[in-house]
């Protein structure tokens, strides 16, 4: 089956403000946040994408909805390049593809009801007004908020994070989408309300045959969302594979620094010291070859004059490493 | 020890009344030892630690209970005299706690000679070593705080707040909002201080694994109150109180097997009318009709919990392993 969206070497560059010498010198500085990025989503897959702040996880998810255009590369939804789109094209697309907004407290008008909220996309989208009731509605149970009545004429500070969460699910899904992205679509609600909220975007995407993508810096988090995860880098992906061999046996040295970082509600566990040092680098001026080998306990010659391409191990997994064998 | 709280009970004016939001919370900081303060949300954590630092807010002011520093009781005047000297406190977000304006090294300085009473020469070798002391390098006190990364800005408000050898630390969600490779490398940080000084530490988190890769005591509040407390490796291997019991199984965990987390349905009562009886008793699956009504003090050697089927605790804790237990509570909450 032909995957859904088709990422092929897409770069993503942001201009930065220049200095005096940079401007008399020519130079136009970027920010270089994604250099190089391949992948494919097929229908229903759910894939989660990890990495720390400023590893372009989010600008990803950005181009993905077509938010903003990338510097190079192509990315195609359902076979049409994104970059192609206008007029009712463009229009079905950004029906078919919708986001998941990270803060539910930003993400809604705090001056709109929620039905307004709700119904907003509905609008926008050109669906008839009569129709809007019976699609809010429905949106309404997918994210088991039943009760209509007690939410409808309510504003967001009325209702809980959790509740809240529930209804910016219930935004992106009342235009029935086929892709779903969700940056940190957990991050801001209280632990005991979190499981609650994974549980029901897991049921969603199942019931509704939705591909996603979710975007986070909590690896212990997507285990119990996606079967696939890619785990990046200062802008490109250095592992892809399934969760649970990401988890158990990491190859990237980057990968194994990021499973050792996290911690584990276990006090008992065994406090092996962090295998790397160091900051992640700049990404206006990252090292050349592989971005990972200044603080990479295992790096040698080969990896700072060349950039190791991501290359197959076995049963879809990915790595991106010079190192034939990479230890535990 | 070096901190009792002794039912202590902190109200915020509102509005809508008198806010509940530390009711009636006990616990102890052992000299030298780190303590997780843990809860969700709302649950006075917080209040509780910017108590014991005199920083309430305005509409803040403690209605109850004892706070005993070194053995001397103290009061709100007291708290005031012991800040950043004996009690130090590095805040939720490090941004908050630099100001913009000035370079790191003239905030540290700043704080050595107003408060510390040192000559400009001997703070500034002192911030040098402080910043030494938590692993930053001493040519970036030159720096503005925006020049800092997340994790420079929570090492350096971590060196403000040991400016005056304090012998408490209290950090509230020191590492919430980093990387977890910087989040690993400022809790070991913590850790290598808490050694090399004596210090002894309260850390304020929502989250159970930071508490149990750095603390030795733990504290679980909710809606107000204390409801476990004991040593780490104890509260989370053998939990004893339904809500530590639902915590546990809603948290995620990266080595574990376990496909799915478990939810605890509902959400905390509103502390400007707390319900009688044990606050967690309407989202709680072993709650009797008893449970909304009497309250249970915590009980226990070491360990504590307040609830009053502790005597079950064994059962109850091998019924929560099961998911299909905390569907039990569904209806209740839902109401």
């Amino acid at each position: 089956m032909a995957a859904l969206v088709e990422l092929r070497s897409v770069v993503k560059h942001f201009p930065v403000s220049r200095s005096l010498g940079e401007i008399t010198r020519g130079q136009h500085p970027v920010v270089r946040a994604l250099e190089g990025v391949s992948f494919d989503i097929g229908a229903g897959d759910a894939i989660a994408i990890v990495g720390e702040s400023g590893c372009g996880k989010t600008t990803l998810g950005r181009l993905m909805l077509k938010l903003v255009e990338p510097t190079g590369g192509s990315i195609a939804f359902a076979g049409s390049a994104l970059g192609g789109l206008a007029g009712q094209a463009l229009r079905d697309f950004r029906r078919q593809a919708q986001l998941v907004f990270q803060n539910p407290f930003d993400a809604l008008n705090p001056r709109f009801t929620i039905y307004r909220a709700v119904a907003e996309p509905l609008l926008n989208a050109g669906i008839d007004k009569a129709e809007h009731m019976d699609r809010v509605a429905s949106a309404f149970r997918r994210v088991h908020l039943p009760d209509l009545d007690r939410y409808l004429d309510k504003y967001p500070h009325q209702l809980s994070g959790g509740q809240l969460q529930r209804v910016v699910l219930a935004r992106a899904l009342v235009l029935a989408p086929r892709f779903l992205v969700a940056d940190e679509p957990v991050s801001m609600l209280d632990v005991s309300v979190r499981a609650g909220i994974l549980a029901l975007m897991r049921e969603v995407r199942d019931d509704m045959g939705l591909s996603a993508v979710y975007i986070s810096h909590d690896l212990a988090l997507v285990k119990y969302l996606c079967e696939r995860t890619l785990v990046m880098y200062l802008g490109r992906i250095v592992e892809d594979g399934p969760t649970g061999e990401i988890v158990r046996r990491p190859r990237h040295p980057y990968t194994q620094a990021l499973v050792a970082a996290v911690p584990v509600p276990d006090a008992d566990q065994s406090r092996s010291p962090l295998p790397i040092k160091g900051n992640v680098p700049d990404a206006r001026d990252p090292p050349s070859g592989c971005a990972f080998r200044d603080r990479c306990p295992h790096a040698f010659a080969r990896c700072a004059e060349e950039t190791p391409s991501l290359r197959p191990l076995a049963d879809g997994h990915r790595v991106a490493c010079h190192l034939d064998f990479v230890p535990h | 020890m070096i901190l009792d709280v002794d039912n202590l009970k902190i109200q915020y004016r509102t509005r809508a009344g008198a806010v509940h939001a530390v009711d009636g919370a006990s616990f102890v900081v052992p000299e030298g030892r780190i303590v997780g303060l843990v809860g969700e949300s709302g649950c006075g954590k917080t209040t509780a630690v910017r108590a014991i630092m005199g920083v309430l807010a305005e509409n803040g002011y403690r209605a109850g209970g004892r706070l005993v520093f070194k053995g001397q009781e103290i009061d709100e005047a007291a708290t005031r005299k012991l800040r950043w000297r004996d009690i130090a406190y590095v805040p939720q977000s490090a941004m908050s706690s630099l100001d913009p304006v000035y370079t790191v090294g003239a905030q540290i300085v700043e704080v050595l000679t107003k408060r510390g009473g040192s000559t400009r020469a001997a703070a500034a070798r002192r911030a040098a070593e402080l910043f030494e002391l938590v692993g930053l390098s001493e040519r970036r006190l030159a720096d503005y705080p925006h020049q800092f990364s997340g994790g420079m800005r929570q090492r350096a408000a971590i060196a403000m707040a040991l400016a005056l050898e304090p012998s408490l630390l209290l950090a509230d969600e020191p590492v919430t909002a980093l990387d977890v490779i910087v989040q690993r490398q400022i809790l070991d940080t913590l850790r290598a201080l808490q050694q090399r000084l004596g210090l002894s530490i309260v850390l304020v988190t929502h989250d159970i694994s930071v508490v149990a890769y750095l603390c030795d005591e733990v504290v679980v509040m909710y809606a107000g109150q204390v409801v476990e407390s004991g040593p780490v490796r104890e509260v989370l291997a053998r939990p004893r109180h339904p809500y530590t019991m639902g915590l546990r199984n809603a948290f995620p965990d990266l080595m574990s097997d376990a496909m799915a987390l478990v939810p605890i349905h509902g959400s905390p009562p509103d502390l400007a009318a707390p319900p009688p009886g044990c606050r967690f008793a309407p989202r709680c699956p072993f709650a009797e009709a008893a449970c909304r009504t009497e309250f249970a003090l915590p009980s226990g050697k070491d360990h504590f919990s307040a609830c009053r089927r502790d005597a079950e605790a064994d059962q109850l804790r091998t019924a929560a392993l099961d998911p299909v237990t905390w569907q039990r509570s569904l209806s209740y909450a839902a109401s």
